[in-house]
């Protein structure tokens, strides 16, 4: 009787849709979701099982997946980019009061891992003050570790993926990781067992749940009773005893979900108050992409002085490793260099993730400043420099007192420029861990599920880093102008 | 008088092409000559081979006893000693934009020759002051007229006190009364003992100026003729 009234209501809910399109990020991998080995084409998984069954459930042709960006799954699912979002979404009190959220149907467990000679020492947050704990960034675990930050004086390094914090954890580049068990066994499993130990004790529990755009209740509540009668009829426990992630715990769980009628329903916070809470972070992190801005510039402007000087002054030999230098870095995608920078050469040096960012960052700018300063040195007259020479002055003196001093006359806008695109695209170093203002908002972002607040914040910040930089170089421009 | 510049049997080539065919010619202490011919027969590029801002490819250039050889142009740490003997005024005049008139001056006093910035402003004053620009001293170069903008490049060129002043078309900015006088201010700089090579195309001001004029044909010399 409870599928028939399923079946009606997603008919009434979706009656010219019969497949039913949820979205997930195969990036997350198996036991979640993954790309079928045999058929990459299909998805696989035991978040792809209960989607089929919730669709089945539902009363629709098939489950359709959408491959979309695990943190942006909230998102996409308000844009109506499909019907439910399943890919180890976490149940926060955050997301319960932006969007409509089922009711939890796995439950998972906050696990520390640490390498085998720590695991004497440390049993929990507390025994990890002043050492790096990671995590997956816009998580419960990372909101913990930010909580635990203040209280125990742990340093929270957040990853865009999974996998990454395991292998940081066996390089020495983190003290511990903390995320869901499943994560944890699958990393430990990958390594054959070795490199890590899992501590038996859980910091926290946590459960996985289904989202769907706030203006969907409806449909949420047929998926309630789908998967309902899923824990009832052994199907949801065959799905996950397939992935091997069954224990008695979820049978004990999902006793307690079957006796409440209706699902766990979290207390929520009011947006104002998260906004003053996330202003601090922002502002930290604002420093953080001011540092690595200023420092990877100054880096970009000494290596980029060096590289148009051997353009400009070199031997051929010269000439021409300073071309190709600068021609590989600009046709190579940044992101691709912090990746090599930062976990490719881990092997040769492991460098922290701070300066493997203003590396990474100085290093591709000075290729574009080269080119500023070789334009801007080609551009003072040639008979200028040839005066020079009559008059006795070494190839130094003319750069120091007649080429150089126009030249940075020439190149101070598109520097500006660059600086202002710098500060911008110092975002990207979030990918190796560092945590600056667009991650930052991105985090608060995912946590109150908008962008609005977010967004207009980490703009006016932006906005005030930038333009005192276009006015004090237009103030330089003006004061060197020549009549 | 004794020969500051000798050029002897001077050959330029370009991509195959004779620029320059046997020139040969002196400057004297005191004595103003005069390089004449049309456009495109080699004045600047003989000018330019004696400051060693040209190669050339045969015959000799002797800078009042500092040889130059045929070849590709010494670097500039060998050529201290020529820099010290000849100065060149370019038609373009080739200010440095970034300077006033004065600093332009003070430049190569304060840098090359290592005397005090208040020494160097003393002789660039006073050079300007010479060539009647010296109310100009704090103009930046763009705001001087053509003629101007001659003149200081004249005086920045005697900064370091060259014996020998090369100049490329000094008069081709000019109107002839300010052609009158920068004659008259050539032949002053004469008469402290400089010599002066000036390449021009102005027949006129080389019969009024010159001591001497060599007139170059299809890049050979034809013969000099004295002043008139």
């Amino acid at each position: 009787m409870i599928a028939a009234l399923a079946l009606c209501l997603a008919a009434v809910q979706h009656p010219a849709q019969p497949v039913l399109v949820w979205g997930g990020d195969a990036e997350g991998g198996a036991p979640f979701v993954e790309a079928d080995p045999a058929d990459p084409s299909r998805v696989r998984g035991f978040d792809v099982e209960v989607a089929d069954r919730i669709a089945r459930g539902l009363g629709r042709s098939r489950a359709q997946f959408l491959q979309v960006q695990w943190s942006n799954i909230d998102q996409s699912v308000e844009r109506g980019d499909f019907a439910i979002g399943l890919s180890g979404v976490e149940d926060t009190p955050a997301r319960r009061a932006r969007h409509a959220v089922t009711l939890p149907y796995f439950e998972f467990r906050e696990v520390l891992a640490v390498r085998p000679e720590d695991a004497n020492r440390i049993h929990g947050l507390t025994d990890l003050r002043g050492r790096k704990v990671a995590t997956l960034g816009s998580t419960i675990a990372y909101d913990m570790l930010l909580s635990a930050r203040d209280s125990t004086g742990l340093i929270a390094v957040s990853y865009d993926d999974d996998v990454h914090p395991y292998s940081d954890l066996v390089a020495g580049r983190v003290d511990a990781v903390l995320l869901d068990h499943i994560i944890a066994q699958r990393a430990l499993r990958r390594r054959g067992g070795t490199g890590f130990v899992i501590l038996a004790q859980p910091v926290a529990v946590g459960h996985y749940v289904g989202v769907l755009a706030q203006a969907n209740g409806a449909l949420r509540d047929s998926v309630d009773l789908v998967l309902r009668q899923a824990m009832r009829d052994g199907s949801l426990e065959r799905i996950f005893r397939r992935w091997n992630v069954w224990d008695d715990s979820q049978g004990t769980f999902f006793q307690s979900v079957l006796g409440t009628d209706t699902a766990v329903r979290t207390s929520t916070t009011a947006q104002g108050s998260h906004v003053l809470a996330y202003v601090p972070s922002l502002l930290r992190a604002a420093v953080v992409t001011l540092l690595v801005s200023i420092l990877s510039m100054a880096l970009a402007v000494v290596v980029g002085l060096a590289l148009a000087s051997g353009r400009v002054y070199g031997r051929a030999v010269l000439r021409v490793i300073t071309t190709l230098y600068i021609e590989i870095v600009r046709g190579t995608p940044l992101l691709l260099q912090l990746f090599v920078i930062y976990y490719g050469l881990a092997g040769v040096v492991r460098l922290p993730a701070f300066l493997a960012a203003i590396l990474a960052l100085g290093l591709n700018y000075a290729a574009y400043e080269a080119e500023i300063y070789r334009g801007a040195l080609e551009a003072v007259p040639r008979i200028q420099l040839e005066a020079g020479r009559t008059l006795g002055f070494s190839e130094f003196q003319i750069l120091r007192l007649i080429r150089g001093p126009q030249a940075l006359r020439y190149a101070l806008a598109p520097m500006t420029n660059d600086f202002v695109a710098l500060l911008k695209d110092s975002a990207l170093v979030s990918v190796i861990t560092v945590v600056e203002l667009t991650k930052q908002t991105a985090i608060y972002a995912t946590n109150i599920g908008s962008w609005v607040v977010p967004g207009a914040l980490c703009a006016i910040v932006y906005l005030a880093m930038s333009l005192p930089l276009s006015r004090l170089a237009r103030r330089l421009e003006r004061r060197w102008r020549v009549p | 008088m004794s020969d500051l510049l000798r050029i002897d049997q001077l050959c330029v080539r370009y991509d195959g092409r004779d620029v320059l065919r046997a020139l040969s010619l002196q400057v004297a202490r005191g004595e103003l000559v005069a390089l004449m011919g049309p456009s495109g027969v080699g004045k600047t590029t003989a000018l330019r081979a004696v400051a060693a801002l040209q190669a050339f490819d045969s015959g000799s250039i002797v800078v009042d006893g500092f040889a130059l050889t045929p070849g590709p142009v010494p670097p500039e740490s060998r050529l201290v000693p020529l820099r010290r003997r000849v100065g060149f005024v370019f038609q373009a005049h080739g200010l440095f934009e970034h300077l006033t008139a004065l600093d332009n001056v003070t430049l190569a006093p304060r840098y090359v020759l290592g005397r005090s910035r208040a020494e160097s402003e003393g002789i660039a004053t006073t050079l300007l002051t010479e060539l009647d620009v010296g109310a100009r001293a704090a103009a930046w170069p763009r705001q001087l007229s053509g003629g101007e903008a001659q003149r200081v490049a004249i005086a920045r060129a005697l900064a370091p006190d060259p014996p020998l002043l090369l100049m490329d078309e000094p008069t081709a900015a000019l109107d002839p009364a300010r052609r009158s006088v920068l004659g008259a201010t050539l032949r002053g700089l004469c008469q402290k003992g400089r010599g002066l090579l000036v390449a021009t195309h102005d027949a006129e001001f080389a019969r009024a100026h010159a001591d001497r004029v060599v007139t170059l044909t299809a890049g050979q010399p034809e013969s000099p003729s004295p002043r008139t």
